[in-house]
């Protein structure tokens, strides 16, 4: 299942749409926090775990999905949610905190919902599994179409969600896959450290269904293995697990001074960055044009931009309004 | 009070538990910690910082993300002659893990008469204030108070947090040892200065289950633990603005709670504002004004408590800062005690 010309092209500009976004929330991230970093500060406060490296898992598996499919991602999820394509206006708000927010700000950046186009995320390491496998159950239930896609780290592979949800997902055959992408650390533990196996995706056989091994964060490869998982389970042939080897090129969150990584790391990590990587291949493959690209990203940025502005002018909603929708 | 004084050595809670955790570790070769990004990173919140320089990693283990197994785990071990210390890097992680806690780790010791003994600690961060949203920035005081089997401690200071670790290591039982993001001493989580005092270099503990005055006055009793501590301590200086003597009652401990110092201050004073960061209803307040009911103390007024509205904790910063408790809800809590007197 090899992307089509426009198919690449479209996860290239995801790719630096997302890329944009996140070099644009890290830089407002520090407004406010020097000369000294206090995550309460400034017009982003709280967590932030950025998605730079991380693009070709989002684009590649989102390629095969429409709006009405449903994907369950993680605490880094800003990626994952414009390849999905969650309204970038809004989300922004969000993670702005402000009344136009998704939420309406009660939600913040690793509390991502969009109903429109079936995405939402969570905080907690695994919980994604569950609740992806169960959106999956009810469309078989109900005899609906679509597939239901849980993202998780590797971390979140040595869960137990991560086994209950596999096995259950096996055992009733449901559509859905199960994505990890594994960047090779869980905060400052490495994966070899955590983790008794070499590959993830060889847990798969545990339950009787598909492990796909993806070694290279490339979003083509990426493209092919998840558009195959994707069929099966629209096909109703049950889940797949998925483990591609991805980069985390930033801190596990804003203000980590990542003095665990091995001399060297992230210096190779931007090395093999996909996006430079994608952009040669499409040169090479379709003639695609420094001037194509100059516009491709122009039209990025402006998209970038103006979810940015967005978010600014908007209003922060009343403080009251903490207490409405706890129930609808 | 020492004959000599000792040279002030001023500590944050982060530090102050990792230092009386390393000193017991010095002394007794069973205890060692467990928990994720506690080796080398010294821990998210800093409070076993030096301590894997110091011990290694046999004793100090990174764990994967398997909660359920390495809080299960301490309680294996600790059953079986080790003194495990393991952390829950947030508290609002219990979910993935609580049947280790509350069915193994809290009732083990009852189910087997009372010869299978747990002693371990579990350190986990409480709070927020920094818009880290509803998934990490409960306190969940209450949760693990309400379930009978295991001690529950919480510190407001770094004196405290050293003697309450200490007494934790010690205690042939089970103890969840509660720190506030907000008293940690982490630059980067804002710090409350009044967290941050003397810590003696030598052993000590601070028992658990007792309370303590962290000041003293006549008109109203402002009860609080960990954060809370520190609003009462600011609402009773603007309190004495208005020339009200106001008295600090730091729990210290949630299990066993220190029923008797409570009854004491109110007795005294006649009035009491139970304040707690987590939520309103079924939690801390509701229990310490029972208590006080119960005996049937007099009262010059009804009982007022500021705690959390019982929503989950938004990310905004407009509404979180808006539902906190604050210095300035526990003084309006006290006007209102006021107008039903008149
Ligand atoms: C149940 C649970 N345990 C611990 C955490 C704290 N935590 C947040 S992110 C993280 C590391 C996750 O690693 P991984 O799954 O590989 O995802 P990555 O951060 O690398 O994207 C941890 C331990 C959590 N959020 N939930
Ligand atoms: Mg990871």
């Amino acid at each position: 299942m090899t992307p089509t010309q426009e198919q690449e092209i479209w996860m290239y500009q995801n790719m630096v749409t997302s890329r944009f976004f996140e070099e644009a929330i890290e830089k407002i991230y520090m407004e406010g926090k020097t000369p000294a970093f206090n995550m309460a500060k400034g017009p982003i406060p709280g967590e932030m775990h950025l998605s730079n490296g991380q693009e070709p898992c989002a684009v590649g598996v989102c390629a095969h999905l429409n709006k009405d499919d449903i994907v369950v991602s993680t605490h880094r999820p800003h990626h994952v949610a414009i390849a999905k394509g969650v309204d970038l206006k809004r989300m922004t708000a969000e993670i702005f905190g402000k009344k136009s927010g998704l939420s309406g700000g009660r939600g913040g950046h690793m509390h991502i919902f969009d109903p429109n186009v079936n995405f939402s995320c969570s905080g907690i390491i695994g919980e994604s599994m569950g609740v992806a496998a169960g959106a999956a159950l009810s469309r078989k239930m109900q005899g609906k179409p679509g597939v239901a896609v849980a993202y998780l780290g590797e971390g979140a592979a040595n869960q137990g969600a991560f086994h209950e949800a596999l096995n259950l997902a096996a055992v009733w055959k449901l559509p859905v896959v199960f994505v990890i992408e594994d960047n090779a650390w869980g905060i400052s533990v490495a994966k070899k450290a955590s983790t008794a196996v070499k590959h993830n995706s060889d847990r798969a056989s545990a339950y009787s269904m598909p492990g796909v091994h993806i070694p290279d964060n490339d979003p083509v490869q990426v493209f092919e293995k998840a558009g195959e998982a994707i069929e099966r389970a629209r096909n109703g042939e049950g889940p797949t697990l998925i483990e591609i080897e991805t980069s985390r090129l930033a801190g596990h969150f804003m203000g980590d001074a990542e003095a665990y990584r091995p001399a060297g790391e992230k210096e190779h990590l931007a090395e093999i960055d996909p996006i430079p990587a994608f952009k040669k291949r499409l040169s090479e493959r379709y003639q695609w044009t420094e001037r194509e690209d100059q516009a491709l990203r122009e039209q990025a940025r402006e998209t970038v931009n103006a979810a940015i502005k967005y978010a600014r002018d908007s209003d922060y909603p009343a403080p009251e309004e903490a207490l409405d929708k706890v129930f609808v | 009070m020492t004959q000599v004084k000792e040279k002030e050595r001023k500590l944050t809670i982060a530090r102050a538990m990792a230092e009386s955790i390393a000193m017991e570790m010095r002394e007794d070769e069973t205890v060692f910690v467990m928990g994720e990004d506690i080796g080398e990173l010294g821990g998210v919140f800093g409070n076993t910082r030096g301590l894997y320089t110091e011990f290694g990693a046999e004793r100090i283990k990174d764990t994967p993300i398997s909660e359920t197994a390495f809080i299960g785990a301490a309680v294996g071990a600790a059953s079986d002659g080790m003194k495990p210390v393991v952390e829950l890097m947030f508290v609002d992680f219990f979910g993935v893990c609580f049947d280790a806690i509350y069915n193994m780790m809290a009732k083990n010791t009852y189910f087997s008469g009372g010869e299978v003994n747990v002693p371990m600690v579990l350190m986990t961060s409480t709070g927020g204030g920094y818009s880290d949203g509803g998934q990490h920035s409960q306190c969940l005081h209450a949760t693990f108070a309400h379930l009978p089997g295991m001690k529950v401690v919480a510190p407001s200071n770094a004196y405290d947090a050293k003697g309450l670790m200490t007494a934790a290591i010690r205690d042939p039982n089970p103890v969840i040892f509660m720190f506030h993001k907000s008293l940690q001493g982490m630059g980067w989580l804002g710090t409350e200065k009044e967290a941050i005092v003397h810590v003696p270099e030598g052993t000590y503990e601070v028992p658990l289950g007792k309370a303590t005055i962290t000041r003293e006055g006549t008109d109203v009793t402002i009860v609080g633990i960990t954060s809370g501590v520190h609003h009462g301590l600011k609402a009773a200086k603007e309190l004495e603005q208005q020339g009200v003597s106001a008295e600090v009652v730091d729990l210290r401990s949630l299990v066993p709670l220190d029923r008797e110092t409570i009854l004491e201050s109110v007795k005294k004073t006649g009035r009491l504002i139970v304040v707690d960061e987590d939520y309103h209803s079924y939690g801390m307040t509701a229990e310490i004004i029972a208590s006080v009911a119960e005996v049937g103390v007099p009262m010059k007024a009804p009982p007022q408590r500021v705690a959390y509205p019982d929503i989950p904790i938004p990310f905004t910063p407009v509404m979180e800062q808006w539902a906190l408790p604050s210095a300035e809800k526990i003084v309006n809590a006290f006007s209102k005690i006021k107008e039903t007197e008149q």
